[in-house]
């Protein structure tokens, strides 16, 4: 045995408090940019607070910031419960929990100032990009240190997804951010031309496929069982799908650039490997929602189970109609359209939402040394509202962004176009609307979440759980 | 050998090594390995407390 007989908490609950409050920022933002398409005048002239510098702030708030404690949180947890060892390195891992909210602040300061290096996803100008550098390696010391010291025999299939995603995203982060500094905030990128483009998709396709998708598998591979009660519904699917994953997501960024200066050969490379990917995410997908067959009446009185089942049925949805946009063809019409946006929000709010948000319910009381949630009604009323908020949102946008594209493409019988762009940019404006209603109810839902999650902290007191005995019959 | 022909054994290399994967999760062999795997969320002390009732959490 070892001196210390319990499991890091401190650490997960740092990031999952940071996750909730981090989560509002990022959505409050969104919210006040999707208004701003629709009111303009809302910016008061002040040159900090343009779309344009907000947008970054908005993604970068939910991806890295909601999105990225979320992680933090949920693999510390779930890599010292299912390896049955404290944290690898305490002082290290309070490290990531501060330079992580180091780079976050940071990206709030330099974003709305206007430094930025251009590249979508990854607009943190170098000196933060070294700093994130550094947060990460910290990260997959403290997270690799914990599997080589875990007390049972197999790494447990989240672990596997958690570390791809650790792995990937420091390779991609490397490549993607090669710049040559000039000022000490101004850089310009390593590449150039069509070369620069592809390695910035190739980045920003893997960030959505191992950011986005890796890691909130490895979350969905943990709590679904957990809440479920009952084991994963195919051990072996998992394994399947995991590697299938990792050999396909990797070349599906080309479909970013489709119609461009890119090699055509290319174009086509990156719709086909996307269309493949259709296999892996739904093999995901089906073993996440079969894993509650037999259980199905779990899901009538407990919401928690309702955000990380639907947050699957979103994955299904999203991951469905990626490869149908990543065609040729239909991207000829989807793309620079609307209903992109509408394909990122069914993903980011539906999936990577509701699949966190699930989590963190689950976490909260587990930290504080309580049952359950201060409201279980607030989270059942937290996952409606949130729900109507996603149909509203994406919905709008699909109309929006399929109207528009067959505006963009509509032909008069001489050759010139029957619309101007700011006649379909008016035919948007309802749907704009009602995206904004969509991303308040969204947020609200959130708001609800943090006063729940104040209140179950207030009522509970941390708690660091005790390691147990190492089971004999897991331990092999 | 040129870099066209690295490609071609890289990619095809890889299919290999996907098909072996495959193999691996599917031979009967290994099912109670991954049972095993399978069961490890319920190994910690909350599935403990319903099974011995014997711990706290």
């Amino acid at each position: 045995m070892e001196a210390q007989a319990t499991y890091n908490y401190k650490v997960v609950r740092q990031f999952a408090v940071m996750t909730v409050v981090w989560g509002i920022v990022g959505m409050l933002v969104g919210v006040i940019i999707a208004a701003m398409l629709v009111w303009p005048d809302l910016n008061p002239g002040l040159p900090w607070l343009t779309y344009g510098r907000l947008r970054p702030l908005h993604t970068n708030a939910v991806i890295f910031a909601f999105g990225g404690c979320g992680l933090f949180a949920t693999s510390y947890y779930v890599v010292q419960r299912t390896c049955q060892v404290r944290l690898f390195c305490d002082k290290l891992a309070a490290f990531t929990f501060w330079g992580w909210q180091l780079v976050i602040l940071l990206a709030a300061i330099t974003l709305p100032l206007g430094y930025t290096s251009g590249k979508e996803y990854a607009e943190l100008e170098w000196p933060i990009d070294i700093l994130i550098t550094i947060v990460w390696v910290a990260y997959a010391l403290v997270f690799f240190g914990t599997i080589v010291k875990r007390k049972v025999k197999h790494i447990y299939v989240a672990n596997w997804f958690f570390g791809g995603f650790i792995l990937t995203v420091a390779i991609l982060h490397l490549v993607n951010s090669a710049e040559l500094p000039v000022t000490f905030w101004k850089s310009y990128s390593a590449y150039s031309g069509a070369q620069d483009a592809m390695v910035q998709w190739w980045y920003g396709h893997n960030a959505v496929g191992f950011f986005l998708t890796a890691g909130f598998l490895g979350i969905m591979y943990y709590f679904v069982p957990k809440q479920a009660g009952r084991p994963v519904y195919s051990y072996r699917l998992s394994v399947v799908h995991f590697w299938a994953l990792i050999f396909t997501y990797m070349w599906a960024g080309p479909h970013h650039l489709h119609y461009t200066a890119l090699p055509d050969w290319t174009q086509s490379l990156g719709m086909v490997f996307s269309l493949i990917l259709l296999a892996p995410s739904w093999g995901g997908m089906i073993n996440g929602i079969m894993t509650l067959s037999g259980a199905w009446h779990k899901l009538r009185d407990d919401p928690i189970l309702k955000f990380l089942v639907v947050s699957l049925s979103f994955y299904g949805m999203s991951t469905f109609e990626g490869p149908m946009m990543s065609i040729k063809t239909v991207n000829a019409l989807s793309h620079y359209t609307e209903w992109t946006v509408g394909h990122v929000h069914s993903g980011a709010l539906g999936w990577v939402g509701f699949i966190t948000i699930g989590a963190i319910y689950y976490l909260i009381p587990r930290l504080f040394g309580r049952d359950e949630m201060y409201s279980k009604k607030l989270v059942e009323t937290h996952f409606w509202v949130a729900t109507i908020g996603i149909v509203l949102y994406i919905a709008s946008m699909w109309i929006a962004g399929v109207m528009e594209g067959l505006m963009w493409r509509a032909f008069n019988s001489d050759g010139t176009l029957t619309y101007t762009f700011v006649e379909a940019l008016k035919q948007k404006y309802p749907y704009y609307i009602i995206r904004v209603l969509g991303g308040a109810l969204y947020l609200s839902g959130m708001i609800m979440m943090f006063y729940n999650v104040i209140k179950t902290i207030s009522a509970g007191k941390a708690v660091d759980a005790a390691i147990p005995a190492t089971n004999a019959a897991h331990h092999a | 050998m040129d870099m066209n022909q690295m490609r071609v054994i890289s990619t095809v290399l890889s299919f290999i090594v996907f098909l072996g994967v495959v193999w691996w999760a599917v031979i009967p062999k290994n099912k109670r390995n991954f049972d095993e795997a399978a069961n490890l969320p319920f190994a910690d002390d909350d599935a403990n407390m319903h099974n011995s009732s014997g711990e706290h959490k």
